[in-house]
């Protein structure tokens, strides 16, 4: 192992911690790069401090692209943080590895953190333990182009409430140029993006289905309902022509240039849209079906405390966690990042609810699932492929909504084994 | 050493024992020079590639320690239908890549040697590409490819009506247009080498070619092309490894949908990566990497006997 230790050392990159002082406990807060959330951080870390003189907080940064990868490296090196941020869909892997520990009930009692947190904080607990809380949530919604509505004709004020009046809304908008290219699209269409998300969790719910076990050990959405909401899906392109995949590159990318009537997308892009000039927008709920069925998708990074953590530092840390998700750090995190709170009550006030914004996502809380990944990056390149095999090869859907059944079962159970 | 050392008085009874002889102090500072990088290529470079033949034993998933699993991780390889079409991908960038660059090189060089008016500027345009960041041209091509209103090659089709190229989309031409980029991306350096080739060929032989009255195309074939093997050689198996281990554009050109459409650019480097990176399992991925190693070394020495100095 001393071997897979030197390794692991070279890809960290760490150097061995000085002593620390006798007196005041020093703990790292581990988490990776991404601007507001390092200064959210930065203030929180402030406030935390001063509230308990005794210990000091060191905040750690990787970009993200190698952060799961320093945190592994770092923990087999026996280097790893104190408290950590990790996404939900890691927590198995993190779980597995030995990378953190579980919660003391003593000081997050259970009770508590179910009465407290949205639902979705389950995501986090394996067997009778929780293994992180999260700080802020993420839900899904509905962007519109205002201006592209009134141009159709379309009423900006009444964005669609239902898929079909998103398809008609969508088609109103959608502008093909003298070649037959399209130059304007109703909705982007990207299985990259955030669409594997919405076909999942919402739409195959919508048209009566089920993704997955309760367990997200099996995958059950290769029937008639799945089979319906994958048509759906493809038929947005092949059928109503409102999208095109690949269309301006990425759908994020078409709808920030003003060229895409609809696009869903996350809490985590307000930050980049907010910045938009050419144009207004909005975003409502993500559109209900005929009988008034609703689902979102809400995912999460969570705070945890790292497996080394023991004796004072392990109480400065649990300490530290305790207040990163508490009512007051969560309102910081809002205003910052512009991410929502993980407590209802934090969440779930006047002010926020009267936010045009944020109002759709809290909405979206309230039904959204989150999908237990085993292989996040795998499973969401299964989706990708299931629609390209539709689009680009003209499959049936039926062949490939089995061909992906069977992956995805196949990643699944080699992750689980 | 010591024998040697000790049998050494025998031959020169009246010279006094010196250990210090020349040799040895010569042998001295030649082998401190080379310890410096024998240790860096021991540690950086020997020891993990000895390390990676190891762990494509085990099932290491960075996370717990490695166990022993014997060849599971190869007759996985062997059954993944992914790897048929990763294996055949990469070998259609070698095959079609490595020829097709290197006959473009040999043209440009062929011509640009006997251009006397800005032969220079000529030279260093063709090779700027070479000295650019992989993945800042794989992201300008990745533009030029998209699809109207934005790519630029679409835009301007259809500008005369003519309907788009799906490119990047399609699964069918994804893996020509990266090959394209990385074509270009590697012509410089081969025009150069070519050049300097070309260069090294004595005048006189060509002088004496035309005074017997040979014609241009004779002594392409009769000297020109027999005296550049050397450089040629070297060419193809310099660019057959970089063929074969094709990552940055393919990385670049697909961010959305990493290797490409249904996995149509996918070549073996992008699968090594996304198995140890995003899936964390090293020892399948290990196993991965040593089997582009042998494809590698199998090609190289296959190259090297088929082009090699028939006496």
């Amino acid at each position: 192992m001393r071997k897979g230790i030197l390794f692991a050392g070279l890809m960290a990159g760490v150097s061995p911690l000085t002593v620390s002082p006798a007196q005041a406990v020093e703990i790292e807060y581990w988490q990776y790069v991404f601007e507001t959330r390092v200064t959210a951080m930065d203030q929180l870390i402030a406030a935390f401090e001063a509230a308990n003189p005794d210990i000091t907080v060191k905040q750690v940064t990787f970009p993200y692209a190698d952060y799961q990868t320093r945190v592994v490296a770092a923990n087999m090196a026996q280097q790893g943080p104190d408290v950590l941020q990790l996404f939900y869909g890691w927590a198995d892997q993190f779980i597995g590895g030995k990378v953190i520990q579980p919660l003391s009930p003593d000081v997050f009692p259970h009770a508590q953190i179910e009465a407290d947190f949205f639902p979705i904080v389950s995501a986090m607990k394996r067997g009778d333990d929780y293994y992180g809380l999260p700080t802020a949530v993420r839900s899904l919604a509905l962007f519109y182009n205002k201006d592209l509505m009134t141009a159709a004709g379309l009423d900006p004020n009444t964005p669609p409430t239902t898929l079909e009046e998103l398809v008609t809304q969508a088609k109103a908008m959608t502008e093909v140029d003298g070649a037959g290219n399209m130059s304007t699209a109703g909705m982007t269409l990207d299985m990259g993006g955030q669409d594997h998300q919405w076909w999942r969790e919402v739409l195959v719910r919508q048209f009566g289905g089920v993704p997955y076990s309760e367990d997200g050990a099996t995958v059950t959405y290769n029937d008639a309902a799945g089979a319906a909401a994958l048509k759906f899906y493809t038929d947005l392109q092949t059928v109503e022509k409102i999208g095109q995949r690949g269309f301006m590159d990425e759908g994020q990318a078409a709808f920030r240039a003003g060229r895409a009537g609809f696009t869903i997308d996350g809490t985590f892009r307000l930050g980049s849209y907010r910045t938009i000039e050419d144009f207004e927008w909005g975003v409502t709920e993500l559109p209900a079906n005929a009988d008034g069925v609703r689902s979102n998708y809400a995912s999460y990074f969570a705070n945890a405390i790292g497996a080394g953590a023991e004796g004072e530092e392990l109480e400065a840390a649990q300490k530290f966690l305790a207040y990163i998700s508490s009512e007051e750090a969560m309102k910081i995190w809002l205003d910052v990042v512009g991410e929502l709170p993980a407590r209802r009550s934090a969440a779930m006030t006047e002010e926020n609810l009267a936010n045009p914004i944020y109002a759709p996502f809290l909405k979206g809380l309230d039904y959204a699932r989150t999908t237990l990944f085993l292989d996040e990056a795998a499973q969401r390149q299964n989706t990708i492929d299931m629609a390209n095999r539709i689009l680009i090869e003209g499959q049936s859907v039926e062949e490939s909504l089995a061909a992906a059944a069977e992956a995805e079962q196949a990643i699944i159970d080699r992750v689980k084994q | 050493m010591a024998l040697v050392e000790q049998g050494a008085p025998h031959r020169r009874p009246d010279r006094p024992h010196i250990f210090w002889t020349m040799r040895r102090r010569q042998l001295l500072w030649v082998w401190s020079f080379l310890a410096i990088p024998v240790l860096f290529y021991g540690v950086i470079r020997f020891y993990p590639t000895g390390q990676a033949f190891w762990l494509s034993l085990t099932d290491w998933d960075l996370m717990s320690e490695p166990s022993f699993i014997g060849l599971e991780n190869y007759t996985r390889l062997f059954a993944d239908p992914q790897f048929g079409s990763v294996f055949r991908n990469t070998f259609a960038y070698l095959i079609m890549g490595t020829p097709i660059s290197l006959l473009l090189s040999f043209l440009i060089a062929y011509a640009l040697d006997r251009v006397r008016f800005g032969h220079t500027f000529l030279r260093a345009l063709y090779f700027l590409p070479f000295i650019t960041t992989a993945s800042a041209m794989a992201w300008v091509w990745r533009w030029f490819y998209q699809p109207a209103p934005i790519g630029v090659i679409n835009d301007f089709l259809s500008g005369f009506g003519i309907p788009q190229l799906a490119f990047l989309n399609s699964t069918t031409w994804a893996l020509p247009s990266i090959m394209v980029t990385a074509i270009w991306a590697g012509l410089g350096f081969q025009i150069i080498i070519f050049m300097a080739g070309l260069r090294a060929i004595p005048a006189t032989y060509y002088e004496a070619a035309r005074i017997d009255g040979l014609g241009e195309g004779a002594i392409l074939r009769r000297i020109t092309l027999p005296l550049l093997k050397p450089t040629t050689v070297f060419l193809v198996v310099f660019s057959s490894i970089g063929f074969l281990r094709i990552f940055d554009q393919v990385y670049n050109m697909t961010t959305n949908d990493p290797g490409g459409p249904l996995g149509s650019t996918k070549p073996l480097v992008l699968m090594i990566y996304q198995t140890a990176f995003s899936s964390y399992q090293m020892g399948y991925a290990a196993a991965q990497t040593v089997v582009l190693f042998t494809i590698l070394l199998i090609v190289s020495l296959l190259q090297l006997w088929v082009l090699r100095e028939r006496a």
